[in-house]
């Protein structure tokens, strides 16, 4: 286990430091000066001279790239140029936004996947079977945020139980605040339950038709038995896995689906960023999303390894 | 067996297919609508009509108009122009770029060129595509192009992985064996012996990516990160509905539903297809 560690952990490293490096790279091929990107074409020369040299431009391109590296390490992200602010602060004030909507999702996701998929797994060809199929094939193919609006539309706008978005702040009150995400949060989960559900079926299916379920029920075990007794634990190894890659999927559509409903998560403040030309917060705040990813693929795979250990064998 | 069967009963297979027919006939209607827009729409998309704004459905504006006057039906046509030309280019990016790759890896199995290729992949899957997208717009500016590159370079590793695991199955096979025996080299044995047999694969999973290609421009124009006005695009036409939603519900419903059915009839003809080349598979998931 620990030399299986060992080499994830390696290649978690090497993943960071190259994603570290293209995301850097990436700003630097910008044509011209990124002072002068970010000024605009009115720019003074002394203003512009004064910005280089708060940006740092005026080192090599290795100093530039370890200064930012081990500014990150150190947990400073720089200094916003817009707001005049560091953005390691405003990174923390968003993520209390965009952590708990990404969590909410991921829970309401597995709450309403797991029942709906083991249900069309053991009634596979049923009524119930092709309800859920029919309607996770809508899931999919549904565009999240169009569907926030339909909500936005009928539980905001008609009924009026939910606020069109905004979000009062946690000190406002725990109820109020996951009240303001409850509709963003529906809205990511959709199509992610969707997805979980049938790869749950389908995970279901496969371990049904095994031997041992086989032998399970010839001991006398009623087909409801065997699926819960046997069949489920087994199936949960690829579902676990799916989980943790709609970790990344939901991070990433929370951005979009914070617009939708003007959430002052990172998604906002990535879009207001890039409007505002502000690229340092932009290069930061794209680089701790894609840190946050690679750690949670790093997690499921050694959670993985826990359950199955035939795969620290293969390392 | 002769090939005149075989086809005529793969024909009879795709007729008896019910996600293939209705995921057809859907996919077929909206790039129908896309090519007609070329010639002929029931109304110009780029005049202003201030007299008929946000108009609901009606005889004259099937689908209402929206609020500079618009006819609906007619951005819904001409949007479809966009969003099918950003996901077919970005599936040929990354059919283009990843296929050859995964043909490649699976060449040199084990080696460090496929381990080189095979980290690659998993660091692009590390961004997801919507960050790319952000990424690429922030410093090229926001662009149907730019959107395009964003989506294809997430198809890359999607069809490297792809090719690559097909590859390897058909690397043991005696087929291939034969090839090598008649002394033909890695890559044309890649070429004329592997592509061909994974030609399935690649077209399922290429309906696939199409369909998330839609979802995604959809969503970068959405957030004003795609096709730029005078452009329609379906994204963005959401976008404007927004504010106006309360009173004019329509111009928000009409382009969402373009979206989730075309999207839904790629999806069909994707599991059709797949249950008609691996008959395996079939009802199982």
């Amino acid at each position: 286990m620990l030399r299986y560690t060992l080499s994830r952990l390696l290649s978690l490293g090497v993943s960071l430091a190259v994603a570290s490096v293209v995301i850097f790279l990436a700003i630097e091929v910008l044509p011209g000066d990124p002072a002068a990107y970010m000024l605009g074409l009115n720019a003074q020369p002394d203003t512009l001279a004064a910005l280089r040299d708060e940006l740092g431009l005026n080192g090599t391109l290795w100093e530039r790239y370890a200064d930012w590296v081990g500014g990150m390490l150190r947990g400073d992200f720089g200094t916003s140029y817009t707001y005049r602010s560091s953005v390691s602060e405003m990174i923390g004030e968003r993520l209390w936004v965009s952590l708990p909507l990404a969590l909410y999702a991921l829970t309401l996701s597995t709450v309403i996947a797991f029942p709906a998929g083991i249900w069309a797994a053991a009634r596979r060809g049923k009524a119930a079977d092709v309800t859920v199929m029919g309607v996770t094939q809508l899931g999919v193919a549904i565009p999240n945020f169009w569907f926030a609006m339909l909500m936005v539309l009928v539980f905001a706008i008609n009924l009026r139980w939910f606020s069109a978005g905004g979000f009062p702040g946690w000190d406002k009150g725990v109820w109020l605040s996951l009240k303001a995400l409850t509709l963003p949060a529906v809205a990511l989960a959709l199509p992610q339950a969707s997805i979980l559900a049938r790869v749950m079926r389908s995970a279901l299916l496969d371990t049904l038709s095994e031997d041992f379920i086989r032998t399970a029920r010839a001991k006398g075990l009623t087909k409801g038995q065997a699926l819960r007794r046997h069949a489920l634990r087994n199936a949960l190894i690829p579902v676990l896995t799916i989980i943790g890659m709609q970790f990344s999927f939901l991070m990433a559509g929370g951005i979009i689906i914070e617009n939708v409903f003007f959430l002052p998560g990172l998604g906002r403040m990535i879009f207001q960023a890039i409007s505002a030309r502000d690229l340092i917060v932009v290069e930061s705040v794209v680089m701790l999303l894609v840190f946050a990813v690679v750690l949670v693929n790093f997690m499921v795979e050694l959670a993985y390894a826990l359950v199955d250990p035939r795969l620290r064998a293969r390392a | 067996m002769s090939t005149a069967v075989t086809e005529r009963s793969l024909g009879a297979q795709m007729l008896r297919n019910r996600n293939l027919l209705i995921g057809g006939a859907l996919t077929f209607v909206f790039a129908a609508a896309a090519l007609i827009s070329f010639v002929w729409v029931p109304y110009a998309v780029d005049g202003v009509d201030i007299a008929n704004k946000i108009k609901p459905p009606s005889a004259a504006h099937p689908l209402g108009t929206d609020h500079f006057g618009r006819d609906i039906l007619s951005m819904i046509m001409v949007g479809a122009r966009t969003s099918i030309a950003v996901a077919i280019v970005a599936v040929g990016i990354g059919m283009l770029f990843g296929v050859p790759l995964g043909l490649w890896a699976a060449a040199r199995k084990g080696t460090l060129l496929d381990e080189v290729i095979m980290r690659g992949n998993d660091l692009v899957f590390a961004f997801p595509s919507l960050l790319i997208a952000i990424m690429i717009t922030a410093i090229f500016g926001p662009s149907a192009v730019n959107a395009i590159i964003a989506i294809g370079i997430f198809n890359i590793p999607v069809f490297a992985r792809l090719t690559r695991s097909g590859a390897l199955a058909l690397w043991q096979r005696d087929f291939i064996l034969a090839a090598r025996v008649a002394g033909k080299g890695s890559a044309r044995i890649s070429f004329e012996h592997i592509l061909p047999n994974v030609a399935n694969l690649l077209i399922v999973q290429g309906t696939i990516q199409f369909s998330l290609g839609i979802l995604a421009e959809a969503g970068l124009s959405y957030v004003g990160l795609g096709a730029q006005p005078p452009i329609p695009s379906w994204g963005r036409m959401l976008a404007e509905s927004q504010t106006m939603i309360s009173f004019a519900p329509h111009m928000a419903l009409f382009p969402g539903l373009a979206i989730l059915l075309t999207v839904l009839g790629l999806n069909l003809m994707g599991d059709g297809l797949r249950d008609i080349f691996d008959p395996k598979l079939r009802r199982g998931r």
